[in-house]
């Protein structure tokens, strides 16, 4: 591959898109005071508001300010996407390494359900899904916290399929290395040899996996969210703020611009901070 | 190349199955039944009477007994009807069929064109390489719904040039290109992405190789080096991708359909799922996995047809 600044400057730049997100989402107490609204309650005086110094990024069809709502959202979206992409990586890592060393049928069992959930049609599984009765198994419907406990767990349950694809090919081929060998006959035991030898030298694949499965899960909770099936409102998500502003773009038009740009930004940050860390040495 | 395939054919049966049966389940844990939609839709009717539809539909019957009666019937060639439109599954699917694979075939078309062209080019030069990079790195980020309304909001809203959704009344293939601009731009950016981002990682590979310097030092012209020598090698992996493309002909794109007003099949999937109609929603599932699976077979054994290397 080509040898260049610009591998690091991907990673460094992706890393900064992703800190200064975190950071305006942290941050969202502090910009609702600074401006004094409140996100959630309507003002029905306020309605469409064009970009003003009191509303920067103008009002929705409620008259809620749309940049504190964007904060919000911020915090679920990046919320999902950070749970989504560490439990798929804990489990695609797992599933990835015992396929790598155990080989024989456990192999072949795991490696077809992978191939088996990426041959399905993802997004209208994900629909069936997200749209199943969480109330039958006793679980809280409609409140914030629920739905994105909810959406990261069904997003966790096709996110594994790619670090784990990863994972045992990175290992498969760590596992035919002298080291391992060499290891094995200095009596570790197999728990040592894959946590403490493995482990660490597959930690870049599964680094880039783990950047893609941020970016996944920040794309598919919007498409639910947009879909009216992920978060419900008056939570605000991107995805969500983004099907109402469907409803107006006759009215107001740019109340759907910055809920995209907010995920676009997300996305191709990830997708930065993969690539960077693909093509590092 | 038929063990490959003997292989093959019975995993995506089993796959078929658990797909079926995972979705029955799942469409049974979604809140009310087929019969509380009827209520709602019909106020005349009393407690009693559902109760007996209820028993006549077999809904008063555990899950898993009406799945395997349903199963039972698929085998025997019986899909059953679709709740939504009360008539037989397969007959509503032919005409959302239709409309999918005009849009999807010309999004898909034009984004395998756009952005192989794109990649390969891109390999040719340096400067053009980057900017493939960087432009499919944003495409690939940009939620399909948020640039489809974008595009509406700018070609349809402001400039009104063109339809912000629906289908052509009229006749006329003009009438229906215009519908299809916008929904087929959409399509067709996103998922160019994917082809310029291998074309190039593929192309670049296969320029380092020594066989591109032999060409090169035979005087060839560097067009003939590019296409006639690296680009067939660079293919390989792109009929995968294509392969695994070739499901969303079936399977419609929901979200931009949804956006567009367009009656295909992410449309019907979507709505045959919310309403509960279970024979339909499977029928547009199955069907779409199968598409998919047999396209990824078919991708694997073009590749080893291409590549003798691969069949050992």
């Amino acid at each position: 591959m080509r040898r260049s600044p610009s591998v690091n400057l991907r990673l460094v730049l992706g890393l900064a898109i992703l800190a200064l997100l975190a950071a305006a989402a942290a941050g969202a107490g502090i910009v609702q005071q600074m401006l004094g609204h409140d996100p959630f309650a309507p003002d029905l005086f306020q309605r469409y508001g064009e970009a003003s110094a009191d509303h920067p990024l103008g009002t929705d069809e409620l008259g809620r300010d749309i940049l504190l709502r964007l904060l919000h959202g911020g915090r679920v979206s990046l919320a999902v996407g950070l749970g989504v992409a560490l439990g798929a990586t804990l489990l695609g890592t797992g599933i990835g390494l015992l396929a790598a060393w155990r080989g024989g049928w456990m192999e072949a069992v795991l490696m077809r359900l992978a191939d088996g959930l990426l041959a399905l049609p993802a997004l209208p599984l994900l629909v069936v899904l997200a749209a199943v009765d969480t109330g039958r198994f006793g679980l809280p419907r409609g409140e914030a916290v629920a739905d994105i406990a909810r959406i990261t767990l069904i997003l966790m349950l096709f996110g594994w399929v790619g670090v784990a694809r990863l994972a045992r090919a990175a290992a498969l081929t760590q596992l035919s290395l002298d080291y391992v060998a060499a290891a094995r006959v200095s009596g570790a035991t197999e728990a040592r040899v894959l946590l403490r030898h493995v482990l660490p030298n597959i930690a870049s694949p599964i680094a880039v996996a783990t950047a893609l499965a941020v970016a996944g899960a920040v794309l598919a909770e919007s498409t639910l969210s947009f879909l009216g099936l992920g978060i419900q409102p008056p939570a605000p998500s991107w995805g969500n703020m983004l099907a109402n502003a469907q409803e107006m773009i006759f009215a107001a038009p740019w109340t759907a611009f910055w809920p995209g740009l907010a995920i676009l930004l997300t996305v191709t940050a990830c997708s930065l901070v993969a690539d960077g860390i693909r093509l590092r040495r | 190349m038929a063990r490959l395939v003997a292989w093959r054919l019975p995993q995506i049966a089993v796959t078929l199955l658990l797909l079926s049966a995972l979705t029955w389940l799942a469409m049974g844990l979604m809140p009310g039944d087929p019969l509380d939609l009827a209520m709602l839709g019909d106020p005349t009717l009393s407690a009693a009477d559902v109760a007996k539809l209820r028993a006549v539909h077999g809904l008063d019957r555990p899950l898993h007994e009406r799945y395997l009666a349903w199963a039972a019937a698929v085998l025997r060639g019986d899909f059953g009807y679709s709740r939504l439109f009360s008539v037989r599954a397969g007959a509503v699917l032919w005409p959302a069929l239709l409309s999918t694979l005009t849009l999807l075939g010309w999004s898909l078309l034009l984004a395998a064109a756009g952005g192989v062209l794109l990649g390969v080019l891109g390999a040719a030069r340096p400067w053009l390489g980057r900017a493939a990079d960087a432009l499919s790195i944003l495409a690939q980020s940009t939620p399909s719904f948020w640039l489809g309304l974008m595009l509406i909001i700018l070609f349809a809203v402001t400039l009104g040039w063109l339809p912000a959704g629906g289908v052509a009344e009229a006749p006329g293939w003009w009438e229906a290109a215009r519908f299809l601009l916008l929904p087929v731009t959409t399509l067709a950016l996103v998922n160019s992405a994917g082809y310029a981002r291998h074309a190039l990682a593929a192309m670049q590979a296969e320029l380092a190789a020594p066989y591109i310097r032999t060409a090169r030092m035979k005087g060839l012209p560097e067009r003939a080096v590019l296409w006639r020598h690296a680009f067939p090698n660079a293919a390989i992996p792109l009929v995968t991708i294509a392969a695994l493309d070739a499901g969303a002909l079936v399977s419609g794109a929901l979200v931009t359909e949804t956006i567009f007003a367009r009656p295909g099949m992410g449309k019907l999937i979507y709505d045959s799922i919310m309403g509960n109609d279970y024979n339909l929603a499977l029928l547009a599932l199955l069907l779409a996995a199968l598409v998919t699976m047999l396209a990824t077979l078919a991708a694997d054994l073009l590749q080893r047809a291409i590549d003798p290397r691969l069949g050992h």
